[in-house]
C-alpha cells in the first residue's frame, strides 16, 4: 500500500494535524513504509474467526445512570487556556 | 566481609527498608532524604520530568507519625518511589512526555497512585517517558531521553537508552534513585526497559489494575505494573497498586492476592513452555540465545519440566499490534484539541478549526503525529475491514495460540525479554519498523492481555544486563511470581549500574 500526498494531506485533516506542504511527501513515504510492513497479515486465514474485541472473558458491568459528580466548574475549568464564568472560551465555530 | 553498599538504604530492596522501618534502624523521612540526595547527585540521568521534594518529605514525616503511633499501613508505608509521568497526580503536573500536555496539573489522583499513597507510599517524582508511552528508547520525550545508567564496556563514555516507554522508571529504580516505580506497559514498555536497565519489571493481567486517571495510549491493551529490583518488591508493590476500580469498567472485580505469601513456593511441578517461534529463521543473537537456554537450565534445576510449545500466529503480533495500537491512540488523543486543557496554539482570525489543526501540530512530537496518522487512516471510511478488523482477528488468533499452550498443560512460559541488549542513545533510526522490533517478544503477551514478567538474569560481554520474560495465565501472576523468584535466586544478579558505581 502506497500513500500519496493527496491521501496523507486528507488523513492530516481528518486528524486535525497541520502538515506543510513540504512534509507530505516524506511523511507519505514513511506511512507507506509501515503500511507496506502491516501488508503481511493478508496472508493470514481468519475466515472463520470473530474479532478480538474484549481481552478479558468477562462481562461489562451494569450501573445507574445516576450523577455522581459534578458542580464544579471551577476546578474543571481551571486548566482551560482560556475560559470565562465556568465556561470554555474558543474561536468561532460558525464559518 | 560486608559489603559497603549494604549499608547505603537506597541500595536496599522495599523487603529490606520495610525491615529497617520496623525495627526503627532508620526513619522514612531518612530513607526519603537518601533517594533525594541521590536524585540530585544524578541528575544527568534526567530520570524524573517533575521533582516533588517537598511533597516527599511531607510524606514521609506523616509515615514515621504514623508508625509511631502503631498505624503503619503495610509493605509500603515510608517507601519513596517514583511515579511514570503518565498517571495523574492531584496537583502535581502531568505531562505524558508530551508539550501539548506540558502545562497540566490534574484536579485528581489516578486509581494507581491513590492506592499506593493509602498504603503509606511516598511520592518522589514523575519519571521521564516517551510521549504518550510511544516508543521503546525514552527518546521521544518532550524533556530529552533519560539515560541508562549502564555502560558499554568497551565505550565507557557513551551513554545507552534505558528503553521505554517507561524509561525514566526503570533508570531511577536501577540507579538508586528510587525503590520501585510505576510503568505502564501497552506492548512492552514495563518489560523492555526492566530488561535494558538491569530491574525487574512486571506488566500485571489486563484488568488487574485500573487505568482511571492513567493518560490513555492504547485502551485494550494498557496496564499498569511495579518495576523493582526484586521480584518480592515487585510482589509487594502489585498488591497495593492491584484491585477492581467502579471508575474503570474493564477493572477486574476479583480478589487481590497477597502475592508476596506464595512467592517462594519453587517452581517444582511446573511445566515451563518455550515457544519456538520466539527463535525466529534469521535467529538470535547467540547472546540472548545463550541466555535463554540458561534459564532454562535454571528453571530445570530448580525442578520444573521445561516443554516445547508452539505459538504459531507470533510472526504476526508486531504488524497486528501497529494497527491496533495507533488506531486506538488515534482516538484517544483526539482529546487534546486546545479547548480544555494543555496547550492552545490560535492566530487571530482564526477558526475553530485553524486551532485544532495548530494546536496537534505544535504540540505532538514526530512519533505521536506517525501514529495518529496511521490510526485514522486504519480506522478512515473503506479501510476499517482491511486493517483494525482484521488485526482484531488475527489478534483473537494470538490469544488462541497461548490459551492452547496453557490448556495443554504449561503453567508459564519462558522467553526472552528483547532481542538485544540497551543500544547507544541518539543512534539514528531512520526506519520507524526497525524501532518497533524491540517489542517483537512483549507485544504477544500484551495482545493476549496475559501477565509478562522480566527478571534481570545476566550481562552481556560489553556488561550490559539482560532479561528473560514468563508469561502466565490471566489473573496468575502468583505463578508468574513465584518462577521469577526461581530465576532470580538461580541467576544471583548482583551487578550495579557502572554509573552509580561512580
Amino acid at each position: 500500500m502506497s500513500l500519496d500526498k493527496e491521501t496523507v494531506r486528507k488523513i492530516a485533516f481528518l486528524a486535525r494535524i497541520d502538515v506543510p506542504d513540504d512534509q507530505l511527501d516524506p511523511l507519505a513515504g514513511e506511512l507507506s513504509g509501515i503500511l507496506g510492513w502491516i501488508e503481511q497479515l493478508r496472508v493470514v486465514d481468519t475466515s472463520d474467526v470473530e474479532p478480538m474485541t474484549s481481552v478479558a472473558a468477562m462481562t461489562l458491568p451494569w450501573r445507574d445512570d445516576g450523577v455522581t459528580d459534578g458542580d464544579d466548574a471551577a476546578r474543571v475549568t481551571a486548566n482551560a487556556p482560556d475560559s470565562q464564568g465556568g465556561f470554555y472560551r474558543v474561536p468561532k465555530v460558525v464559518e | 566481609m560486608t559489603n559497603p553498599t549494604e549499608l547505603t538504604p537506597t541500595n536496599w530492596t522495599i523487603a529490606e527498608a520495610r525491615a529497617a522501618l520496623d525495627t526503627g534502624e532508620i526513619t522514612a523521612v531518612a530513607l526519603t532524604e537518601a533517594h533525594l540526595a541521590a536524585m540530585d547527585a544524578h541528575k544527568g540521568l534526567n530520570a524524573f520530568v517533575t521533582e516533588t521534594g517537598d511533597k516527599a518529605l511531607e510524606m514521609a514525616r506523616a509515615s514515621d507519625a504514623r508508625r509511631q503511633a502503631g498505624q503503619a499501613r503495610g509493605a509500603l508505608d515510608g517507601i519513596p518511589l517514583a511515579i511514570k509521568d503518565l498517571f495523574c497526580t492531584d496537583g502535581v503536573r502531568t505531562t505524558a512526555g508530551s508539550n501539548i500536555l506540558a502545562p497540566f496539573v490534574p484536579p485528581y489522583e489516578s486509581t494507581v497512585s491513590a492506592n499506593l499513597w493509602a498504603a503509606g507510599a511516598v511520592m518522589l517524582g514523575k519519571a521521564n517517558l516517551d510521549e504518550f508511552a510511544m516508543g521503546s528508547s525514552n527518546e521521544t520525550s518532550a524533556f530529552g531521553g533519560a539515560v541508562n545508567p549502564w555502560t558499554r564496556t568497551s565505550e565507557p563514555g557513551t551513554r545507552q537508552v534505558p528503553g521505554g516507554s517507561s524509561g525514566g522508571s526503570a533508570s531511577a529504580v536501577a540507579a538508586r534513585l528510587a525503590m520501585g516505580a510505576t510503568g505502564t506497559d501497552t506492548g512492552g514498555s514495563i518489560r523492555q526497559p526492566a530488561s535494558f536497565c538491569g530491574i525487574v519489571g512486571l506488566k500485571p493481567t489486563y484488568g488487574r489494575c485500573s487505568r482511571w486517571g492513567i493518560v490513555a495510549f492504547a485502551s485494550s491493551l494498557d496496564q499498569a505494573g511495579p518495576m523493582t529490583r526484586s521480584v518480592t518488591d515487585a510482589a509487594l508493590m502489585l498488591g497495593a497498586m492491584a484491585g477492581h476500580d467502579p471508575r474503570d469498567s474493564t477493572s477486574a472485580p476479583m480478589p487481590v492476592p497477597d502475592f508476596a505469601a506464595t512467592i517462594e513456593q519453587g517452581v517444582a511441578g511446573l511445566t515451563v513452555g518455550i515457544p519456538k517461534e520466539y527463535r525466529p529463521d534469521e535467529g538470535l543473537s547467540p547472546e540472548i540465545d545463550a541466555l535463554w537456554t540458561r534459564g532454562m537450565e535454571m528453571l530445570r534445576d530448580a525442578g520444573a519440566t521445561i516443554k516445547d510449545i508452539s505459538l504459531p500466529h507470533t510472526q504476526y503480533a508486531l504488524a497486528t499490534y501497529y494497527i491496533i495500537a495507533p488506531a486506538e491512540a488515534s482516538s484517544n488523543l483526539a482529546r487534546y484539541d486546545g479547548v480544555r486543557y494543555g496547550l492552545r496554539v490560535v492566530d487571530d482570525g482564526d477558526g475553530l478549526n485553524d486551532m485544532y489543526r495548530k494546536t496537534r501540530a505544535a504540540g505532538f512530537g514526530a512519533e505521536v503525529k506517525r501514529r495518529i496518522l496511521i490510526g485514522t487512516y486504519a480506522l478512515s471510511a473503506g479501510y476499517y475491514d482491511a486493517y483494525y478488523l482484521k488485526a482484531q482477528k488475527v489478534r483473537a488468533l494470538i490469544a488462541r495460540d497461548f490459551k492452547a499452550a496453557f490448556d495443554n498443560g504449561v503453567d508459564v512460559i519462558l522467553t526472552p525479554t528483547t532481542p538485544s541488549a540497551a543500544f547507544p542513545l541518539g543512534q539514528e533510526v531512520t526506519d520507524p519498523v526497525t524501532m518497533y522490533l524491540n517489542d517483537v517478544f512483549t507485544v504477544p503477551t500484551s495482545l493476549a492481555g496475559l501477565p509478562g514478567l522480566s527478571v534481570p538474569v545476566a550481562l552481556t560481554s560489553e556488561g550490559l544486563p539482560q532479561g528473560l520474560q514468563l508469561i502466565g495465565r490471566p489473573f496468575d501472576e502468583e505463578t508468574v511470581l513465584r518462577a521469577g523468584r526461581a530465576l532470580e535466586k538461580a541467576a544471583a544478579f548482583t551487578a550495579t549500574p557502572s554509573l552509580v558505581e561512580g
